[in-house]
């Protein structure tokens, strides 16, 4: 009784108000993660441990140890090549999207005629990059032979990143970076496309700033630069944090490895190799965002 | 003298960079704008206009077969209007389930308890949809709620081919990548200042007040994105659509099974006939029909990025 009593005081008080709210917001979300995500989730780490055989009444489960993961490792052929370009690959690519997309959003969120217009064309890549047309895409056959012709008559093109390469080089730049960056402007199209989301998130972030920041700043005489470093940077910084999360697993779902994991479980039926690959990869990608996001958010602003 | 006046260093700079500004802008645009560009003009192209060598871009009999045989296939109007109605319902209870957890994982519980479930949060973005979709679609086949259902009814419900799967899952945050529309929210709350939640305290506004009349308008910017990625993401899902729905049509399977439903209509099926650049074609303007409703819906929503800026003056 008297426990009650003292429960309902601390209910009474705004804390406790927030709590008890706190607990009525969040129990959709928490339903739906028990049931749609714990539940298959804890049974895909069970098949991965085991061998699965369709029976006469379902399928039958028996326990095999450590096997699928001995033989995604050992025996598969394509396994550990395709996982290894998959991860190098996205330590290549993040820190090329976050920085093209955040200096984009930056620039469409500026006035200049045509604005409206620019926005629109630069939101094409998240409904083009996604889903079915992705898939669509990479199979047309006249999509690709224009490339051939575009590729025959772009000579100029090759050469355009080559002189720029020669340039950098002669100015003493690292040859590391050089090579980087004129890689990075031949996969143009690569990164525009992957960069979409991050761009439109990276937008909403920078208009939820206060427009008084950036008068203050003017008045006391800083440049757009300096207001850019001082105010813009830190504001959006957790939207940077979302962003290298998005990016990496965005880059991850697109790697050849899902394909693989998904041919071995559906076309070969081999659900137990299948999911032990599926726990490999997903592991892997824990290990490169805990490294990603442990340096990041130490930079991080809050407003708290 | 207007023109000395008008040759000063700020001048210079300023249009320099609009310059540069310009440039870049109509460079990447292009780059982006190319493969739609390629499919308009595939799309109105005859057939005998693939192999001739002197047309580029611009055909030289202009015809609208393509659409209409795309249109009569993919079965376009029915499956355009189920399309709609599966994604904006999903949509809409996505976006509300997302944001009162995004609201509660930022602002109103603070214990350590609520720290693990946000790792939950951030698990659910990072496992890959193909690792649970097995255990997924046992669990919707025979869909008990941990034997709650049978309790009532005495057998469990196939939930598959239905929309119930969706609508369950989005009712309870947890659809397609609905960990990473959490994760915006909780983001966009944490950077609204406290100050203004603590003056709406002041002032004698509950919890559920403060969020539904302060905190929620000022993340508008927040609620536009979400909604903007959750519609173009249902729409364009071709992994769960195959697997939930057997019967029922909508874009994603439409369009992917769209080269081989062409290849029955033309030749009755004996494919080896068919000419694979023609099939192509048709599967090109296919898509050309499947996004333009989403454009056409983003050409009214982007408006409200713009808006926003006005709005955001309410923070601070």
């Amino acid at each position: 009784m008297n426990l009650l009593k003292q429960l309902g005081a601390s209910l009474r008080t705004y804390e406790g108000q927030k709590t008890l709210w706190g607990m009525i917001f969040l129990a959709p979300w928490l339903l739906g993660f028990v049931f749609f995500f714990l539940v298959p989730f804890s049974m895909s780490l069970q098949y991965s441990f085991s061998n699965i055989e369709p029976g006469t009444d379902g399928i039958n489960i028996t326990f095999v140890g450590f096997a699928n993961f001995i033989e995604a490792f050992t025996v598969n052929t394509n396994f550990n090549r395709q996982m290894l370009e998959s991860i190098l690959n996205i330590v290549i690519n993040v820190p090329l999207i976050i920085i093209f997309s955040l200096f984009l959003a930056v620039i469409l969120n500026q006035k200049f005629f045509g604005r409206s217009f620019a926005r629109s064309i630069f939101f094409l890549p998240v409904i083009l990059a996604s889903g079915v047309i992705l898939n669509l895409e990479s199979t047309s056959l006249v999509q690709e032979i224009n490339q051939q012709n575009a590729a025959n008559g772009g000579l100029a093109n090759a050469l355009g990143s080559f002189e720029l390469q020669r340039i950098m080089l002669r100015a003493g730049v690292n040859e590391y970076i050089v090579l980087y960056l004129t890689g990075a402007v031949e996969r143009i199209y690569e990164i525009v496309s992957q960069s979409g989301v991050q761009i439109l998130i990276f937008l909403a972030g920078i208009q939820t700033i206060s427009p008084q920041l950036y008068e203050v700043s003017k008045i006391e005489g800083a440049t757009g630069y300096e207001a850019f470093w001082k105010i813009t940077l830190p504001m959006v910084s957790p939207l940077i944090l979302v962003n290298v999360v998005y990016t990496i697993i965005d880059s991850f779902s697109r790697a050849p490895v899902t394909d693989l994991i998904m041919s071995v479980g559906f076309d070969n039926f081999n659900f137990g190799l299948s999911s032990a690959m599926a726990w490999i990869y997903f592991l892997s990608i824990m290990l490169i965002l805990l490294l990603g996001t442990y340096t990041i958010s130490k930079k991080v602003f809050y407003q708290e | 003298m207007n023109v000395i006046r008008l040759l000063t260093l700020e001048n210079i700079k300023k249009w320099l960079w609009s310059l540069i500004r310009f440039v870049l802008i109509a460079g990447l645009s292009f780059v982006i704008l190319y493969p739609i560009i390629q499919k308009i003009s595939t799309a109105i192209k005859h057939p005998s206009d693939l192999y001739s060598p002197i047309v580029v871009w611009i055909p030289e009999t202009y015809t609208l077969e393509n659409f209409k045989n795309a249109i009569s296939i993919m079965n376009y109007w029915e499956t355009l209007w189920n399309t709609f109605l599966l994604a904006s319902v999903t949509t809409v209870l996505t976006t509300a389930s997302c944001a009162l957890a995004g609201y509660a994982f930022a602002r109103l519980l603070k214990s350590k308890g609520s720290k693990l479930l946000f790792a939950g949060v951030i698990l659910t973005i990072l496992v890959p949809p193909t690792t649970i979709l097995i255990p997924m679609y046992m669990n919707l086949r025979e869909f008990s709620m941990l034997g709650i259902i049978p309790l009532f009814t005495g057998d469990t419900v196939n939930l598959l081919d239905s929309y119930w799967p969706f609508i369950l899952t989005s009712m309870t945050a947890n659809s397609l990548k609905a960990g990473l529309y959490i994760f915006i929210f909780t983001q966009f709350f944490r950077g609204i200042p406290k100050a203004i939640e603590e003056a709406a305290y002041i002032d004698g506004a509950g919890v559920g007040k403060t969020f539904f009349r302060i905190m929620l308008p000022n993340a508008f910017p927040a609620i536009v994105t979400v909604v903007l990625f959750s519609f173009v993401w249902q729409w364009n899902d071709s992994f769960y659509t195959t697997t939930y729905l057997t019967s029922s049509n909508v874009m994603a399977t439409q369009l992917s099974s769209l080269p081989y439903n062409l290849s029955m209509h033309l030749d009755h099926g004996d494919s080896a006939n068919t000419d694979p650049f023609y099939l192509s074609m048709v599967q090109d303007t296919g898509i050309l029909l499947s996004i333009l409703p989403l454009i056409i819906i983003y050409l009214f929503v982007q408006r409200y990025f713009v808006q926003s800026v006005e709005r955001s003056g309410i923070v601070g």
